[in-house]
C-alpha cells in the first residue's frame, strides 16, 4: 500500500490562534520556492498569498452557541480534481507519498486548477503568476539536517494546542489513522468523491459525570476521616503543653 | 464565479470564427461560390480567431510558457484546446491559400472538411473545459457544449450574411436564413439551460463544508483582514440587480435584436453587420452572465461576501 501523508485537525481542541498561519507563513515564504506575496501588509486592505487560514464559525442559536474554529488548507485529495484539469503537468499527485504539490517552474497562471478545487485551498500569486498551495512542508519533512521530531509540517510543530496530528492515513496503525478511527474523523464534502486525505475531528460534548462514591468515599461508611479528633474536657489542650 | 474578461472575448471570438468557418464550408459543398468570397471570409474567420487567440493570453500569469500547455492532451480538456485551436487556425488558413492559388475544387473541399472536423473538436473542447468540472453545476451539462456550438454557428452565419452581402451578394440571403434558423436553436438551448439552472439545488451546504451538522452555522471570520484569492476570484461582486440586467440584455440582443435586422428584408451590408455587431455584443453579456451565474461550492467558506 502507498503512503498517504496527510493532516488530521482536532476542531474540539482548536483554539483558534492562528500560530499555524503565521508559522506556516514563516516557513514557506523563506524557503528556496521562493517567498509569497503580500500587498499592504501594514495597510488598510492587506492581502497576501497563504497556504492554510483559520476561520470561524459559530454554531447553534443564543444562548446554546458554540465557536467552531476552523484551519483550512489544501486536503491532499486521493482523486484530487485539480490535477487532471492542469494543462501543463505542473499541477501533480506524488505518487510515493501522495503530497499534491505545483511546479512553478511549470505552471502557465491560467488558474483552472483553482476553478477545479470546491475546497477554494489554491491561491494565486500575484506577483509571480503562478498558482500556490499546502506542500505539507515537503521541503522539511525530509530534511535530514533536522532532528527527527522535527520532521513535520510548520504548522504541525507551531500548534499550542496539538489540534493538528501529522501522519500516514494509510497506515492502519499510525496516529492520524488511529484518531481518524477512534474519534469520528471525517472529510470535507464528501459529495464530490476527492476524498481528501486530511480530516477533520468533530468537536465532542465534554461533560462530567459526578457519581455518589466520587462526593463521599464508599470505602469509609463511617466517615471516620470527617470526625474532628477532640480532647475530653479537663485535658490539656497543646497549647497547654507547648510553648510555640 | 467572477467572469474572465479575457476567456469571454476569446469564446465569443473564436466561435464566431468558428461558425463563419462552418458557413463557408457549406456554401463550397453546397454550390459554386467564387474564391474570391470564400478567400476574404477565411481571412475574415482567421482574425476572428488570432484576436480572441491574442485576448486569451491575457488570462495567462505567464504566456511566454503557454507552449507548456500542450502536454497533458490526455486528461484536460484545456490542453486538448490548446492543440486544437493552432491545428484549426492552420485549416483555416490552409482552406483560404487552397483558394486563393486556386487549388481543384476537390482539394479544397477535403482541407474544408478536415477543417470543419477540427472546428467541431475545437466547439467541443471550449465548452468541455466548462462542463468537465463536477461541483460547478451550472456548466456541469450537455447544454454547455452545445450552447457553444449554437451560439458561435449562429454568430458565424450572420457574420458570414454581413460579408456576403458585402463581397457576393447572392449569398446574402441563405447565409441570413440560416443566420436566423442557428440563432433561434441556440436560443432556446440557452432558454433551456437557464430553466434547468433555475431548478438546481447546491449540492453542498455550509455544513458539509465544515462537517458540522446544525442547520444553524453563521460565519464570524474568514481567516484573512482584507481580501485574497478566494474572496476575488469566485465572486462577480455585482449586485442582484446587475445580474438580473445582464440576463435580460443578453436574451434581447443574442437573438431578437439580430433576427429583426436579419429578417428585415435589407440585404446592406450595414444593416447585416450591425445584427452580427449586436448579436456579438449580446454573446458578450451571455458569456458574462454564464460566469456569474455560476455558484463555486469554495464560496460556502466565505460567507460574508456570498
Amino acid at each position: 500500500m502507498t503512503k498517504q501523508l496527510a493532516l488530521v485537525i482536532d476542531l474540539n481542541v482548536c483554539v483558534g490562534c492562528h500560530a499555524c498561519v503565521t508559522s506556516c507563513k514563516q516557513w514557506n515564504t523563506s524557503g528556496e520556492a521562493g517567498y509569497l506575496s503580500d500587498d499592504n501588509p501594514y495597510g488598510a486592505d492587506p492581502t497576501g498569498t497563504f497556504f492554510n487560514r483559520v476561520q470561524t464559525f459559530e454554531v447553534g442559536e443564543f444562548p446554546d452557541t458554540e465557536t467552531v474554529h476552523f484551519p483550512k488548507s489544501c486536503l491532499h485529495c486521493e482523486d484530487p480534481p485539480c490535477v487532471p484539469v492542469c494543462p501543463t503537468g505542473a499541477s501533480y499527485k506524488r505518487a510515493e507519498d501522495g503530497i499534491v504539490l505545483v511546479d512553478y517552474d511549470k505552471c502557465i497562471g491560467c488558474k483552472y486548477c483553482a476553478w477545479a478545487c470546491p475546497y477554494g485551498a489554491r491561491e494565486i500569486d500575484e506577483h509571480q503568476k503562478v498558482m500556490k498551495k499546502c506542500t505539507l512542508c515537503v521541503d522539511r519533512i525530509y530534511d535530514q539536517n533536522l532532528p527527527e521530531a522535527e520532521r513535520k509540517p510548520a504548522c504541525v510543530m507551531a500548534c499550542p494546542t496539538s489540534a493538528r496530528l501529522f501522519g500516514d492515513v494509510h497506515d492502519p496503525e499510525s496516529v492520524v489513522s488511529r484518531a481518524i478511527r477512534e474519534s469520528g474523523g471525517y472529510a470535507l464534502m464528501p459529495e464530490w468523491g476527492t476524498q481528501p486525505a486530511n480530516h477533520y475531528l468533530p468537536r465532542r460534548k465534554t461533560t462530567k459525570r459526578l457519581h455518589p462514591d466520587e462526593l463521599e468515599r464508599h470505602d469509609n461508611p463511617l466517615k471516620v476521616d470527617g470526625r474532628l479528633p477532640r480532647p475530653e474536657p479537663g485535658e490539656p489542650a497543646l497549647d497547654d503543653v507547648t510553648s510555640w | 464565479m467572477k467572469p474572465a474578461w479575457s476567456v469571454i472575448f476569446f469564446t465569443t471570438l473564436a466561435g464566431a470564427g468558428q461558425g463563419l468557418f462552418l458557413a463557408l464550408v457549406a456554401a463550397e459543398a453546397l454550390g459554386e461560390v467564387p474564391a474570391g468570397f470564400l478567400v476574404s471570409g477565411a481571412l475574415l474567420a482567421l482574425g476572428l480567431l488570432a484576436v480572441g487567440l491574442a485576448a486569451s493570453f491575457f488570462h495567462l500569469g505567464h504566456p511566454e510558457r503557454a507552449w507548456r500547455s500542450a502536454a497533458m492532451w490526455r486528461t484536460s480538456w484545456l490542453s486538448r484546446e490548446v492543440i486544437v485551436l493552432p491545428a484549426f487556425m492552420a485549416a483555416v488558413a490552409a482552406f483560404g491559400l487552397s483558394h486563393f492559388f486556386s487549388f481543384e475544387r476537390n482539394h479544397s473541399l477535403w482541407i474544408g472538411s478536415a477543417g470543419a472536423v477540427l472546428c467541431i473538436a475545437l466547439f467541443v473542447c471550449t465548452g468541455m473545459i466548462y462542463a468537465c468540472l463536477p461541483f460547478l453545476q451550472e456548466w456541469r451539462t450537455p447544454l454547455t457544449v452545445v450552447n457553444f456550438i449554437a451560439f458561435g454557428c449562429a454568430s458565424g452565419a450572420t457574420a458570414a450574411a454581413a460579408l456576403a452581402a458585402w463581397q457576393h451578394p447572392p449569398l446574402a440571403r441563405p447565409y441570413a436564413a440560416a443566420a436566423l434558423a442557428l440563432g433561434a436553436l441556440a436560443y432556446l438551448t440557452r432558454l433551456a439551460a437557464l430553466a434547468r439552472n433555475r431548478q438546481l439545488r447546491p449540492k453542498s451546504t455550509l455544513s458539509t463544508a465544515i462537517g458540522v451538522k446544525h442547520p444553524k452555522i453563521v460565519q464570524i471570520a474568514h481567516g484573512a483582514a482584507g481580501g485574497s484569492f478566494n474572496t476575488r476570484e469566485f465572486f462577480h461582486g455585482r449586485p442582484r440587480e446587475v445580474v438580473r440586467a445582464v440576463r435580460w440584455t443578453f436574451l434581447a440582443l443574442v437573438f431578437p435584436v439580430p433576427a429583426a435586422l436579419l429578417g428585415g428584408g435589407a440585404d446592406s451590408a450595414a444593416v447585416l453587420g450591425a445584427a452580427f455587431a449586436a448579436q456579438y455584443a449580446g454573446l458578450l453579456a451571455e458569456r458574462w452572465y454564464f460566469f456569474a451565474e455560476a455558484k463555486h461550492p469554495q464560496n460556502l467558506y466565505y460567507q460574508a461576501i456570498a
